[in-house]
């Protein structure tokens, strides 16, 4: 019988029924130290730690702060420490402040060449799934998943169910990526994805990067998705070849993964059909991504949702935690402050591609804006083209690596009633700060906003 | 983990759908390094600005897609440490749903209808092994896997089953099955 990417996967991985061995564990400072102290207090060794790695990124200051003992915030730095000590302890590869190679959990993998199709790969972090446009299965997972994953390599898993989703045609100009991923949530729902692991495949697919592909994978969490995968290809060969993780025989690697793809005629458990040419670029109006309108579109009127994803009354509390009135063009919202970075968005295409807009341009009048490259090694390669220079002449801050705003747990969040152009993928209330205000767009469509104050839909904007 | 069996009490309404994890535990008290002490922060925002009310019952009823968003756990953490026992909404996040039951929080699904209803009752007693919700409005059954009934009733730590087999990891890893894989301590 024909099998589908994810069942050939899971199939080379079940140790016993519903037991998983894991590839590649992920290690951050936020979800693993209650982990650790539980391996302590049983007595229990991390089984592989040459197939963990660990860096910190969540709490960590985009200023420079050199080394973890002189972050500012005393339980940021506490938490930091006590990574490094645990991975000290247990013998993991850690790339904590001060090393080139820290950044973004989601972005340093995929960097060092370490996620690569076939694998099976978890992180005590929901976007995990990031890592499933390489063609490998990967899972956000919890603390005590976490612990469990340390002590024996293996995670339980309850088989996903499997969902495909077709783009046929080809983006538009201007069309990234992310308005792909936010307009199939839009339609979809934020559960709508729930309990499967969803294939992205057609041309419209195909034809992108791999930072394009992350972007997609990435917010598979957002739909609900357990995790997000894309067939591997020679763009992701491509990718992986010379990079530190790369395998020695890489030639012999590439044969293997090119068996991975899905069978023609497998079976999903459910599959959708997008027109990819439609599409439109995309900016969120409430407080998960899945309200979200297309830039030429108004702010909804919650009674119009009744038979989408929507639930009215949930808009309606959107709607007044975002200060925003039923009928407002999205192009008319003002904005107070721009964040282009996070593991949705903050690789060197990314930056390429919003650096191309602001370059000989201004940050519009009081409006702050920053960009934080996703890695360390992302912020030297991008200074190396001279975009810190682009960004930083049209009035950007341009920092160290780190989730910074996507999250608000270390200093750089939004104020109360700030609203923000976001490449982030998480627009909850109080995300990037309690009472702030997200509005989830692209890199491009972020930079444009930065330079007009307000979103332009960017296919006729020059 | 304590054995789960019989929960029993009164129950509070939290009637809002799609709640997410960062409203259950706002990002800024995830900076602690012990597994306690969360409850008095949960859905602090909501609370703190009088926008919501919630006893401490052992029942939570809410909406569907509750647990959406982050895999933090330090949101079924905050619950249980709030008091709660059992959630008990028409549908939950994937991941959300996996790490109560990692804790012994029991996350049980009932159709919106049963909910009301239950809503309605203010009182239940959820049985875990006959699989039910008995309110003054009735007896809903509700399912949870066999497996995993297994493991709340006898409250047995997921680690300890799985070490159980540390036989069948070691004939894994040395089958060549597991893909060689990259390296990281050698990078
Ligand atoms: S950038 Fe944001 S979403 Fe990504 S790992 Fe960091 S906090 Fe999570």
């Amino acid at each position: 019988m024909p099998r589908t990417m994810f069942d050939k996967i899971w199939a080379a991985h079940e140790v016993s029924e519903g037991l998983i061995y894991v590839d590649l564990h992920l290690v951050h400072e936020v979800t693993s130290p209650q982990a650790f102290d539980g391996l302590r207090l049983a007595d229990r060794p991390v089984r592989r730690p040459e197939k963990t790695i660990a860096t910190a990124d969540h709490n960590v200051p985009t200023d420079g702060t050199p080394a973890a003992r002189l972050i500012a915030d005393q339980l940021s730095r506490v938490q930091v420490e006590t990574l490094e000590r645990n991975c000290e302890e247990f013998g993991i590869p850690l790339y904590s402040l001060g090393s080139e190679r820290r950044g973004i959990v989601h972005v340093i993998g995929p960097e060092l060449g370490i996620t690569q199709p076939g694998m099976t790969i978890v992180c005590g972090d929901s976007h995990t799934s990031t890592h499933g446009a390489f063609g490998s299965l990967a899972f956000g997972i919890g603390t005590s998943e976490v612990e469990h994953e340390l002590a024996t390599q293996c995670m339980v898993q309850k088989r996903a169910q499997t969902m495909r989703i077709d783009y046929e045609g080809s983006l538009g100009h201007g069309v990234t990526p992310k308005d792909l991923i936010l307009a199939t949530i839009g339609r979809l729902g934020t559960g709508g994805m729930v309990g499967h692991a969803v294939e992205y495949a057609g041309p419209a697919i195909e034809a992108l990067s791999m930072p394009g592909r992350m972007t997609i994978c990435n917010m598979t969490i957002e739909g609900g998705g357990r995790a997000g995968m894309i067939a591997p290809d020679e763009t992701t060969f491509e990718w992986i070849r010379g990079r530190p993780g790369a395998p020695e025989d890489f030639d012999r690697a590439v044969e293997g993964w090119r068996s991975l793809p899905t069978e023609p005629g497998a079976g999903f458990d459910a599959e959708i059909e997008v027109d990819a040419s439609s599409l439109s670029p995309m900016v969120t109006w409430g407080t998960n991504p899945g309200m979200v309108v297309e830039v030429t579109d108004a702010v909804p009127d919650p009674e119009s949702l009744e038979d989408g994803p929507v639930n009215p009354e949930t808009a309606k509390r959107a709607l007044a935690y975002m200060d925003l009135r039923p009928g407002t063009p999205i192009t008319e919202i003002p904005l107070d402050r721009i964040f282009i970075g996070s593991c949705t968005n903050s690789r060197v295409e990314d930056l390429r591609e919003a650096a191309e807009i602001v370059e000989g341009r201004k940050v519009a009048g009081t409006l702050r804006a920053m960009v934080v490259p996703g890695s360390q090694q992302v912020k030297a390669e991008a200074e190396a083209e001279g975009l810190d220079e682009v960004f930083r002449s049209a009035g950007f801050e341009w920092r160290e690596a780190g989730c910074s705003m996507c999250l608000g747990m270390n200093p750089d969040t939004l104020s109360e009633g700030e609203r923000c152009a976001s490449t982030s993928n998480r627009n909850f209330e109080g995300r990037q700060g309690r009472g702030g205000r997200t509005h989830l767009v692209s890199p491009r469509m972020a930079a444009a906003a930065a330079v007009e104050g307000h979103f332009v839909d960017i296919r006729d904007w020059s | 983990m304590r054995p789960v069996e019989v929960i029993r009490g009164k129950v509070s309404v939290l009637d809002r759908a799609d709640v997410d994890t960062d409203q259950i535990i706002p990002k800024q008290f995830l900076k602690r390094v012990e597994r306690t002490g969360f409850g008095e922060f949960l859905f602090y925002d909501w609370i703190r600005s009088g926008e919501i009310e919630l006893e401490p019952n052992p029942i939570l009823l809410t909406g569907r897609n509750f647990g959406c968003g982050s895999s933090r756990e330090h949101a079924p953490w905050a619950l249980q440490d709030f008091g709660f026992e059992a959630i008990v909404a028409p549908s939950f996040a994937d991941i959300f749903y996996g790490n109560c039951t990692k804790i012994g929080l029991l996350p049980v699904v009932l159709d919106e209808q049963h909910c009301r209803l239950l809503a309605e009752a203010g009182e239940a007693r959820i049985d875990l092994d006959d699989g039910t919700v008995d309110c003054a409005a009735g007896v809903f059954p509700f399912e949870l896997e066999t497996d995993l009934k297994h493991r709340l009733i006898n409250g047995l730590d997921d680690i300890g089953i799985t070490l159980q087999n540390a036989g069948a990891i070691d004939a894994y890893e040395s089958s060549g099955r597991a893909a060689a894989g990259p390296v990281t301590t050698a990078l």
